[in-house]
Order: structure tokens, then sequence, then C-alpha cells
């Protein structure tokens, strides 16, 4: 597999460079395979990349929808 | 018209210049040069009673009660990172080997082997940031040895560092004294040293502000074994982090270990690093961290006393000894599941995958 | 972590665990591959099995690039290393890789060469400025998601008229490793491995997009869900591969949908697609000659081209006798099922390919699942 994780960009560098930030972390990547990237958008990193971007809606959407599984699940158990 | 005045003749010419000298291999070679270091640097700046016999050996004067001793070599890159330096941990990382016998540790040699070319300052801020912690610890630098290497033998400094300290009566802390049922606790947060080494390494790139953990545990300890004299085991979970130290103690013990995940204290930042790495924090080096075992009924007041103490604020019951012939450590993840804590088959390096 | 966090969420685990009890149904089994090493991480390492019925089964892929590069190339990059003026760098992974012999590439840096652990392709880069007067070879492995980086330090290199650069380039592409599986005689006609669905990779599909699965859903009739690596991503991932079994569907749908399009990185596809083309074959360790399955560097690159700069030919390595991994992989047989597992073949003496990064699978069982091998024995 391929080690990657979602983080906010912090800071935008000269020549398609990034500072992201995870946490009180933060690190320097190339933006080389991404456009129009801005301050706040959260990208996907895999080797000091940013190898796309992460839609902070349709995350939203898989947690409302994960949320809504395990309930229906513990009323269906409860009743 | 005033008398003239009596000048000795200087010893050693010119002094040691610590802003821009740097050690040479006359300086481990037995003669005057290598006095004038220990005059000037190891002797002024570790000062104490023993050193300034100018012996080969201290000679000491123990309490009554059984010694305890340990060994341990040095060898860090970078030398300096956020929070320590080599000196310190040389101190530190002794201190805590002997403390965790219950022992109140004494007395340190140290020994020195320097890569020549290797600049004086940092030479000097290594030695006094050694001293510092001694002192810090109450525990004398006693005897030390320097030798210095070619170039290109060494990596800029290693040093050794040999201790002893005395275990008060009645008190037998030993890692084969594990049983099931024991609680085992942890004094506060995993991976913090290992992070802040790896911070300094430019290679991995990131920035973090987590500095190392690296201190003497042996005042903790002292607090410890006067609440709970029934403590079964403590060990410091150093290279290989808390995993290697909790299967050493399954397997000393003849026993396992079920952990759990949610109960171990860790900073965001240590957790950050990790992933961004691939790495898993219980793996990472501490160098200011206990593992203790104990039997359960003084599990919470244990906690309660390390946590009255600065360095053991964030202490936690991180899980429980079980029966278990295979020693297996397994933990229950916070996600619901459960996994091994294996034995680490190397040190872990950053994956990509 | 914002977006790490949230989906490692034990309390929703629990309930996604109930639900997928009630429509998993119990009179049949549920034979998921996870394809990627990165699903067979997470489901060891949070535990997802204790929380998954008894009836799905899981059998894990062979998405992880460090075990199935074969030993003979690995072997070419030793020997690269052990050339005069040359610096060899790589990734963290591949350093404790024992090649033939038990060689590993720390262990000829313990014998002298000069091997560097890189983080990233623009770092191997960044040491061929560095170091003018030494041939730096970066020693480039992995997936679709691993490829972009290489192609754009090879562009970089271009652009920089580097003269001390080039890239072993060892790529290897996931749809053709899936069509290989589903393809194989045991999968395909004896239906000894009832295969009925797969995970589909989370960070190769942030490139490639949930297009080149579709393929498989029409062709074969397997549905592949693109699933996220977090455990929660997987639970839910795992409950619509249930679903569509209930259902008698088999579509490509996408979980991973925070990250993934329908075509991916259109941008990062162009870049690969500029300096890589398709080798006709590729050898697979576990899985045998491959057609059509990695990536080599285009002829207007040659110059970056490790292989044909050091002039370097691929042999064969022989794989020890006894080693399960070609059917390990394929699902065919379990970790445990092989003679070595365990005794000779561990983490620390790894003997087939998937013991050899802790992704593989029974690398993965060993570290992390032993115990259950242990109370089922007991």
């Amino acid at each position: 597999m391929c080690l990657a994780i979602p983080a906010r960009v912090s800071q935008m560098l000269d020549d398609d460079r990034a500072i992201i930030e995870i946490d009180g972390v933060q690190k320097e990547i190339s933006l080389a395979l991404v456009d129009d990237v801005a301050i706040g958008d959260f990208v996907i990193v895999h080797v000091g990349y940013a190898l796309g971007r992460l839609d902070p809606a349709e995350a939203e959407k898989t947690l409302e929808l994960l949320n809504a599984i395990s309930q229906t699940s513990s009323e269906t158990v409860a009743s | 018209m005033s008398a003239p005045q009596v000048r000795t003749k200087r010893e050693f010419g010119r002094p040691l210049n610590f802003k821009r000298g740097v050690i040479e291999l006359s300086h481990g070679s037995g003669g005057r040069a290598m006095t004038q270091l220990i005059d000037e640097l190891f002797a002024k700046s570790l000062a104490n009673p023993w050193l300034e016999q100018g012996n080969d050996q201290a000679c000491l004067e123990l309490p009554a009660g059984r010694v305890a001793m340990t060994t341990d070599s040095y060898v860090i890159s970078p030398l300096f990172f956020p929070g320590g330096d080599i000196g310190s941990l040389a101190v530190h990382g002794t201190i805590n080997d002997i403390a965790m016998s219950g022992a109140r540790p004494l007395h340190l040699s140290a020994g020195f082997i320097i890569e020549a070319g290797f600049p004086l300052s940092d030479l000097k801020q290594i030695v006094e940031s050694m001293a510092h912690a001694a002192r810090a610890a109450e525990v004398a630098v006693v005897t030390g040895d320097t030798k210095v290497v070619e170039r290109g033998k060494a990596d800029g400094v290693f040093i050794n560092t040999t201790g002893i300290g005395v275990i008060p009566e009645g008190l037998h802390l030993s890692g084969d004294l594990a049983q099931p049922g024991d609680c085992i606790l942890i004094n506060g947060t995993i991976g913090d040293h290992g992070v802040a080494v790896m911070s300094e390494r430019t290679e991995l790139d990131f920035e973090v502000s987590v500095v190392s953990d690296s201190a003497a545990l042996h005042d903790l300890v002292r607090v410890m074994v006067a609440t709970a004299p029934q403590i079964r085991c403590l060990r410091d979970p150093t290279r290989g982090g808390v995993a290697t130290t909790l299967n050493e103690l399954a397997r000393q013990s003849n026993v396992g270990m079920v952990i759990q995940e949610a109960a171990i204290p860790i900073r965001p930042e240590v957790s950050a690093v990790c992933e961004l790495l691939g790495l898993d924090p219980l793996y990472v080096a501490n160098e200011g961290k206990l593992i203790a075992v104990c039997p359960p009924q003084h599990a919470q007041s244990l906690v309660d006393a390390m946590k009255d103490h600065p360095l053991g604020r964030k202490s936690a019951v991180i899980g429980e000894v079980a029966a278990d012939p295979h020693h297996f450590v397994r933990m229950q993840t916070a996600f619901g599941g459960s996994r091994v804590v294996d034995w680490l088959s190397s040190e872990q390096l950053p994956r990509i995958c | 972590m914002k977006y790490i966090d949230e989906f490692r969420d034990g309390v929703t685990a629990c309930g996604v665990a109930k639900q997928m009890t009630l429509e998993a149904k119990p009179d049949r089994k549920y034979n998921l591959m996870e394809f990627c090493g990165g699903h067979t991480h997470a489901i060891y390492r949070y535990g997802v099995r204790d929380l998954l019925p008894d009836n799905v089964n899981m059998i894990h892929g062979p998405g992880c690039p460090v075990c199935v590069l074969p030993i003979g190339r690995l072997d070419m990059a030793l020997c690269l290393a052990d050339r005069d003026g040359v610096t060899l760098c790589t990734y963290g992974d591949m350093l404790r890789v024992p090649g033939s012999e038990g060689r590993s590439l720390l262990k000829a840096k313990a014998e002298g060469a000069d091997i560097r652990m890189v983080y990233s392709a623009a770092d191997a880069l960044k040491l061929a400025h560095q170091l003018p007067d030494r041939q730096v070879v970066f020693f480039a492995i992995g997936f679709e998601t691993t490829t972009p980086p290489t192609a754009v330090a090879i562009q970089s290199a271009q652009a920089q008229g580097l003269e001390n650069f080039t890239v072993f380039c060892n790529h290897v592409l996931t749809p053709s490793a899936i069509a290989n599986i589903l393809e194989s005689p045991d999968v395909r006609e004896l239906g000894t491995v009832p295969i009925d669905g797969f995970l589909g990779p989370a960070h190769v599909s942030v490139v490639i997009g949930s297009q080149p699965y579709e393929f498989f859903a029409r062709e074969y009739h397997k549905p592949v869900i693109i699933s996220g690596f977090e455990p929660l991503d997987v639970m839910q991932s795992i409950l619509m591969l249930i679903r569509q079994l209930n259902s008698g569907r088999a579509e490509v749908e996408n979980q991973y949908i925070r990250a993934v399009s329908r075509h991916g990185n259109i941008k990062a596809k162009r870049i690969v697609a500029d300096v890589f083309e398709l080798r006709r074959q590729f050898e697979w360790r576990g899985l045998g000659v491959v057609p059509y399955s990695a990536l080599r560097i285009k002829d207007r690159f040659l110059k970056f081209n490790a292989e044909a700069r050091f002039n370097l030919n691929y042999t064969p390595a022989k794989e020890h006798n006894g080693c399960q991994c070609g059917a390990i992989l394929r699902g065919v047989l379990q970790p445990i099922d092989c003679k070595l597992f365990a005794t000779t073949c561990t983490p620390e003496t790894p003997m087939g390919s998937c013991m050899v990064s802790s992704e593989g699978a029974c690398a993965a069982h060993y570290i992390y699942g032993r115990y259950q091998d242990e109370a089922e024995t007991a």
C-alpha cells in the first residue's frame, strides 16, 4: 500500500512547494502534482508530495453515513 | 613603586581555546595536552572531592545495603537534540538503570571516546550539560577516562557511564516478579525522546515542538517505593520503546500482558509524527519514562503518588498482567479489537508503504 | 488529527459491526480480498477482524510493493550499490529485505556500499546536486501512488540538466495484478478460491481514479469498493460489499469519495505518461510474470534510466522451495497453512515475499495476529 495522510496546507512557498501542518507537526511538501491548492485546503500527502485533495464536505458526509449506520444498528438491536 | 609580582610559570602555555579549538590526537595520548583537557574541562566542570584527588580510581564509602551497578554506552546522532544532549543523556540513562532496582544512585564513572577534530566548544557544552545533570540528580561523576581516535573512526563523541547505587533495606524489585492480575503503570507520555531526536535529523525534514523527556527518575522512584513498597518491577522503556519493555518483562516473569491502547498517554504531535513516518509509537524510545508493575490493590495509590511528582503528572494504569504461557503482549485497540504487540524485529525505519 | 481520528472511533465501529452482523446472511460466506497492504495493516493494527462476523473472511492480496518485488530486481540494486562511485538511495522499506544469499541493502551498507535512506524522490535529486562526483541512483519502488513523484524527479533532473542522477525503476500497476489474480486458474476455473469481492486501493485510486476497476466488476462480476485506509473506512466498505453480494450486484462503488474521483488525478497521470511507458512483462514475487504490469522509463529520458546507463540485466532468482507465498497472495492458502510460517520464516529471517514487509499477509499475521493461532491450537 502507500502510506499517505491528510494534512492542512498552512503556508504557500515558491516553486510549487508548501508547508503542511498536522497536530503541531510541520513539513514542507511539493505541490507539483496538484493544481490550485490554497491555504487551508486538505491534501493527501505521500512521500513528500500532495497526491490529491481531500474534500471536507465528502468527509463529513461519509462520517454522517457511518454514524447513521451505527445508530440504526443500536436501535434495531434495542427494539 | 610596587613590589615585583611573583609570577608562577603557566603550566600549559596557552589555555584551551573553547571557541575555535578542536580535539587533537594528543588530547588522548596521556601527555600534557590530556592533563590540560582534564584540568580545564572535565575536573573543572564535574568538580567533586574524588576528582580533585587526581587518582586513577575513586575510593568510595557506601552506605549499608545491596549495591546496584550498571553500565551503558551512549552513541547518538545528533549529539544535541531538543531537551538534552549526549552529556545529560549519559547521566540520566545510567541513573535510571540504577533507579529501576529501587536503589538510590550515588556515583558515576564517565568514559569519553572522542573523534579527532571534534570542536572543543561542543565538548565543553556536553561536559557542562553532564555536570549539570549530575549535580541536579545529586550524583557525582567520580572517575573518568578520555580517549581520542583518528578522524573518521567515531561519530563525534561516544560516552560510556557506569553507575552504582544502594538499595534500601527490604526492597526487592525484579523483572521476573510480575504476576497475573498485577497492574501495569507508566509515568507519562510515550515516544517524546525518539520523536525529538528524529526532528533534528535533517533527512526526515519535519518540524515539531516536542522535546525529549530525558530525565533522572530516581526521585520519582523514591516516592513510588515509599508509597507502595509492594511494587514488583520497574523498567525504563528506552530503545525499542514501551512494546519492547513489556515483552521483556512478560518473558522474564513467564506471563502475558494486556494493555489498553486508549489508556496510554501520548502527545498529539508524537502521534502525528508517527503517522507521517509510518512508525508505531509503542516502539519509539523514551528517556524519562518507567513502566511499573504492582499488585492491583496498590495501583490507585501508586498512580496518585506518581501524579503528585513533577515527572509523573500524566501517569496512568495502562493494562494488566495475564497468565499466558506464550508470553504475548496483547493490546485492546481503541477501535475495539485486539492485536499482538510483538517484539521489534529490528529498529523501526520510516516507511512509505 | 483531522480526518484521521474521526475514522478510528471505537463507538461508531461497534455500531457498524452490529449492523454488519444484522445484514450478513448466516447461510453463506463472504470471501473478500483486500488488495492493498494498507488495508491488511489496518485490519491487523486496529483489530478490525475481531469486529467482523465469523462468516466474513478477509483474504490478503498482493498490494505491497516491497513484497512483490522479485529478489532478482533487488539483486540488481545490490549490484549497483557495489559499484565504485555509486550512491544508491531508496525508501526505508527496502533496506532490510533480503536478496540472494540473504544479503540486504543494510548489510551491503555495513560492508561499505554508499546506500542512503530517503523519504522522497526529491531528496534523491537533492543528493545528486550535493554529490556531483558520484552517480546517484534512486531505487524506485511502488504502485501508482509512488510513481508520480518519481516522474516529477526525472522531469526535474532533465530540466536541470543533471548528469549524475538515474532511476532504477520498479514501479508496478495495480489493475494488472488484480486481473492476474482473477485470471489465475484456481480462482477463475476451479473455484477453489471463491473471491466474492474486492476492497480496492485508497491512495492508488487517488491517482488512477475508480474507473479502471469498472472492468473487473463488468468482466468478472466481482464488486469492488474503493476503500479508505482508516479502520472505519474498511468496516464501511466491507458492509458495502456485503450489501452488493446480498443483492446480487457487482459494481464499483467509492467509499473513499473524500479523496477519490472517477478519473483520479489527471495532472499526475499526465506527468506519469510523459515519463513512463508499459513494460511488456514484469515478474512479481509470488505471482510470477505478469504481462503489462509495470512501467519503464521512456527512451526520451534514457539518460536517467539506471538500467540503461549501468547496463543492468535481470536474472530471476530462486525462491525457497517450501514457500507458499504465491498461493497465499491469491487467497488459496492462509499464512498458517505454510510449513515455513513462524518456523524458518519470520520477520527477522523472511523466506518469502509475504513476510518481508509488515504489510505482507504473513508478516502482519505474525506480528499482530499470532496469538489467535495459539489460542485455537491450545
